[in-house]
């Protein structure tokens, strides 16, 4: 089935069988390589994106679906070489270890901040109970959201 | 030459972020699944749905003749492959021959029986489904106690009695101790499976180049030498002919700390259809075929005198080591024996390990890999002691806690603890919770029926593996540090980090050992190809033993470069100093970048001086070096469903000396969640048909942020004697502290109501059942 969508602001015409995962297609075919596979059942976050502003697990949905999506990933998420606040964030406040679950993470964390700029704790962890990080205990990874919030990443 | 002398800033012991997360937090790192190659191929394997069976027949036809299949491959064909290594010994160690593709019997659910191989992933999983195996199914056993009860089904039909070793240890005179005591406590105390479950899963890339006879394998591997040596040896390939690369890693926690079938049979089929293949296990997969953790029964006897002074303890250890051995498999319980008198002074213990074959998973190394279960025991049985005697938790600590004055301490189980102020950690722990205020408030509450526990955990961990007499495969670690001609520095080294921050760790050490800017270091890892060979990153080792071999090149190439630097500087009279070389009569220097060209330059050398700056240490450690600790849990229950809330967590670790805080941290909070993952939610469970009935992210209770209580990380610092860097190490120490910690707090927390142990996970049914029945 013939597609159009636009990831980071690059428009993409591809081909795809109707089965084929998102993730799939955006790691597989489109090369974007970011996002990344750790269950293929939506438990995990890894492949968490945002389609239309929206956070979604990329591999709970088909390439087909996002026919004529706009379709942010971790990619697109720094913008003229700059990072963004969130990805500065976790970078400064160690909020990542092994770095699988991170693409995700971050995706995640910058939708929590869209919907409420100054979160709770309490928000935090729950705006992120769908993503699963091994490594850090997630108390860093709170403190990246709370200084993302800081600087007014989510305004 | 300058003549200005530049003081650096000193950057080991600084919070810096890390150099290794720009590549993370964008999305550009390669992990295995990242990377493709033209006319890469994709596997999938067919594996078993009964944890015991006989293969009647299989037949590939439908399989073979899919859309995309190019070959599909069995038992059969792989049979002359050389079996998956265990890599322990033990005397009288029963070793399954353990193919990569089973023959004619599966020992689990999840034993591979085909690969099918095809142009897609998609087309690969498709053909794998149309594989039939005609099976006989036969009974199996999943629990351990039961495996070695009369009558069990055989697991290795050879060995019916399903005992894979025994291995006694005793230290001191046990008999007179327990003879000698005023008081024996009893108790069965249970270490769950668990699934390490790294958040990328295992995941190979074979590429076999015939005409160069050249094989390089991308596996996710925290031990990319050791499978260069070993699947180079299964698939009867020179060792020199494999080049083996662990790309990023997305965690191990001692789960690819192994050689797994997959990692010869994607060599194999590379070799077979002359293109490069790639597997990448589902998480289904992964929950059945990477290695498990704990799988411990214990059997705690502590002797001791009315004092609370402990005077000997005995274990019977019942090890469920699943279906086969993999890499460490039988040598993890030994850990615990190693590790069973915990920090305290008794020298009379005695031990007897039985290691079983059950129709499930292997167990292995899982972060801690033996000292959390002997760390659980032994800090369960102090408190039930204390429980026993009426003495405070605390106080019976310090009264047996090996005293600062007999450092080296020699063990009863035949280590010797390096240095510590064991005391140090537990006082400065009770200090920040107000101890005597928190029992106060026990107390309080308890009189208004509410549920407070408090629990201490007092630990010792055996970090930096180790001397290589006590390491299966060697203990040393390898670094080479290169000053490349234009003064960039290059520090190779044989630690694989997967998340541990040596990229960052490394460059602080270096950048203040030769004084020059952290910027111009780079530290690569993970390649066959461009590192001399290295053990590995595991056992909490990567900074004490890499680290320090690292150290020792530095010093190496400083004395070179004096040399140099005194014909460049025509004076007998330097030193080397923050990155120059020196005279100080002459108040005159010389630069590295200088010296650095100068070396390879080489128009004047000194005197038996070749050109270059270049050198390699393997450095042997003469012995482990020993962190310790003290963890405080304060819970809560809800009497009403049973639901425990971790109101504080308190940890002080003695790590040694600390290069990064901010990474020391980040190590100690993951640690935490793991162990209170085992603490509270994580068990594999199987049914009696040995099906993994948490074979998923739905079923296994991995912490997830919103169970996660704040964690608070305090230090006092010892420095190790063992290693010139006096660190300790501490990839290990939250895990082994979280679970005796937690679980005493909630046993505390329920002792007026009789509760004496609980075994974990303390789910809120069991803690629910023990509110409303006030017995255990």
């Amino acid at each position: 089935m013939k597609i159009n969508l636009t990831i980071n602001g690059k428009k993409y015409s591809p081909d795809v069988e109707p089965r084929l995962l998102l993730i799939h297609y955006l790691r597989d075919v489109a090369g974007l390589t970011g996002a990344h596979i750790g269950c293929e059942t939506s438990l995990c976050g890894a492949c968490t994106i945002e389609v239309n502003g929206k956070s979604v697990k990329s591999c709970g949905m088909f390439a087909v679906q996002a026919d004529g999506a706009d379709v942010l990933t971790i990619e697109g998420l720094a913008q003229d070489g700059k990072l963004h606040a969130m990805q500065e964030a976790f970078w400064n406040q160690h909020g990542l270890q092994c770095g699988f679950c991170t693409p995700g993470m971050i995706m995640a964390c910058k939708a929590i901040l869209d919907h409420n700029p100054n979160p709770s704790d309490d928000e935090i962890r729950h705006g992120i109970e769908g993503n699963l990080c091994r490594c850090t205990g997630y108390q860093h990874i709170v403190n990246s959201v709370k200084a993302a919030a800081a600087v007014g990443a989510g305004r | 030459m300058a003549t200005t002398i530049i003081q650096t800033e000193k950057l080991v012991g600084k919070r810096i972020r890390r150099r290794e997360d720009p590549r993370l937090i964008t999305g550009t790192a390669t992990y295995v699944d990242d990377m493709q190659m033209p006319g890469m191929h994709h596997a999938a394997i067919v594996r078993s749905p009964h944890a015991a069976a006989k293969i009647r027949s299989i037949s590939i036809k439908a399989a073979a003749e899919a859309p995309g299949v190019v070959a599909v491959f069995t038992g059969k064909d792989t049979e002359k492959v050389g079996p998956v290594p265990c890599g322990a010994s033990l005397p009288g160690l029963r070793v399954p021959h353990h193919y990569i593709l089973a023959i004619d019997r599966v020992y689990l659910v999840g034993h591979p029986v085909a690969v099918v191989v095809a142009t897609d992933r998609y087309l690969a999983r498709d053909a794998a489904d149309l594989v039939e195996v005609d099976w006989e199914v036969l009974p199996a056993v999943a629990d351990p106690e039961k495996a070695i009860a009369p009558g069990a089904p055989p697991v290795h039909p050879q060995w019916p009695d399903n005992v894979a070793f025994v291995y006694n240890q005793e230290g001191g005179d046990v008999d007179k101790a327990f003879a000698e005591a005023e008081v024996i406590v009893k108790q069965r105390i249970t270490s769950q499976r668990l699934i390490p479950s790294a958040m990328e899963t295992r995941g190979v890339l074979a590429e076999w180049r015939g005409a160069d006879r050249q094989m390089t394998l991308y596996t996710s591997t925290q031990v990319p030498h050791l499978v260069r040596t070993l699947v180079a040896g299964m698939l009867g390939l020179e060792e020199n002919r494999m080049r083996v690369v662990a790309p990023e890693v997305g965690g191990g926690f001692g789960s690819k700390l192994n050689i797994y079938p997959e990692e010869a049979l994607m060599g194999f089929v590379s070799m077979k259809i002359g293109k490069p293949v790639k597997w990448i296990e589902s998480r289904r997969e992964n929950f059945l075929c990477t290695i498990h953790g704990r799988g411990h029964v214990d059997y705690f006897e502590v002797a001791a005198k009315k004092d609370g002074t402990i005077l000997g303890i005995k274990l019977k250890l019942i090890q469920d080591q699943g279906a086969y051995h993999q890499l460490l498999g039988p040598a993890i319980p030994t850990l615990s024996v190693l590790m069973m008198p915990g920090l305290y002074r008794t020298k009379n213990i005695r031990a007897e390990v039985i290691g079983v074959f059950t129709n499930c998973t292997p167990t292995d190394a899982y972060r801690g890999a033996g000292r959390p279960e002997a760390t659980h025991g032994i800090e369960r049985m102090v408190d039930i002691l204390a429980d026993e005697l009426g003495i405070d938790p605390a106080e019976i600590r310090l009264k047996n806690f090996v005293h600062n004055e007999e450092f080296p301490f020699p063990t009863a189980t035949g280590l010797t603890y390096d240095s510590g102020d064991y005391a140090a950690p537990l006082q400065k722990a009770m200090g920040i919770v107000d101890y005597t205020k928190l029992r106060a408030e026990q107390a309080a509450a308890r009189k208004q029926g509410k549920l407070m526990g408090i629990g201490i955990c007092t630990y010792g961990e055996i970090c930096g593996f180790g001397p290589s007499p006590a390491t299966p495969a060697g203990g040393w670690e390898c670094g080479t540090v290169r000053v490349e001609p234009s003064g960039k520095v290059t520090l190779l080294t044989g630690s694989c980090h997967h998340g541990q921050g040596e990229e960052t760790t490394f460059a602080q050490l270096a950048a203040d050992e030769l004084g020059v800017d952290i910027d111009d270091i780079l530290v690569l890892r993970g390649d066959t190809a461009i590192v001399p060979y290295g053990i590995g990153t595991f056992g909490s080792r990567a900074t004490a033993i890499g680290g320090t071999a690292l150290y020792y090149a530095m010093q190496d190439l400083k004395v070179k470069m004096k040399k140099f630097g005194a014909i460049m500087l025509d004076s007998h009279d330097v030193s080397y100093a923050n990155g120059q070389v020196v005279c100080n009569k002459m108040g005159k220097s010389v630069s590295f970048k200088e010296i650095a060209a100068a070396s390879y330059r080489a128009m004047k050398l000194p005197p038996n001086t070749e050109p270059g700056l270049v050198s390699t240490h393997f450095w042997e450690p003469p012995n482990f070096t020993f962190g310790f600790g003290a963890h405080i849990a304060v819970t809560e229950i809800d009497p009403e469903t049973g639901q425990i809330t971790v109101r504080r967590y308190l940890a002080v670790d003695d790590c040694g000396n600390i290069i990064n805080p901010l990474i020391v941290d980040g190590q100690v909070h993951g640690g935490v969640a793991q162990g209170m993952g085992q603490a509270l939610w994580e068990q594999a469970v199987y049914d009696d048909n040995g099906q993994l009935v948490t074979g998923e992210y739905t079923d296994y209770t991995m912490p997830r942020a919103h169970m996660m209580p704040w964690i608070e990380s305090q230090h006092t610092t010892t420095p190790s004697p063992v290693n010139p860097l006096g660190v300790k190490g501490v990839g290990e120490a939250g895990t082994i502290g979280a679970s005796p910690s937690l679980v005493n707090s909630v046993v505390d927390a329920l002792s007026h109501l009789g509760v004496r142990h609980i075994d974990m996970p303390l789910t809120p049914e069991k803690i629910w059942k023990l509110v409303a029945g006030g017995k255990n």
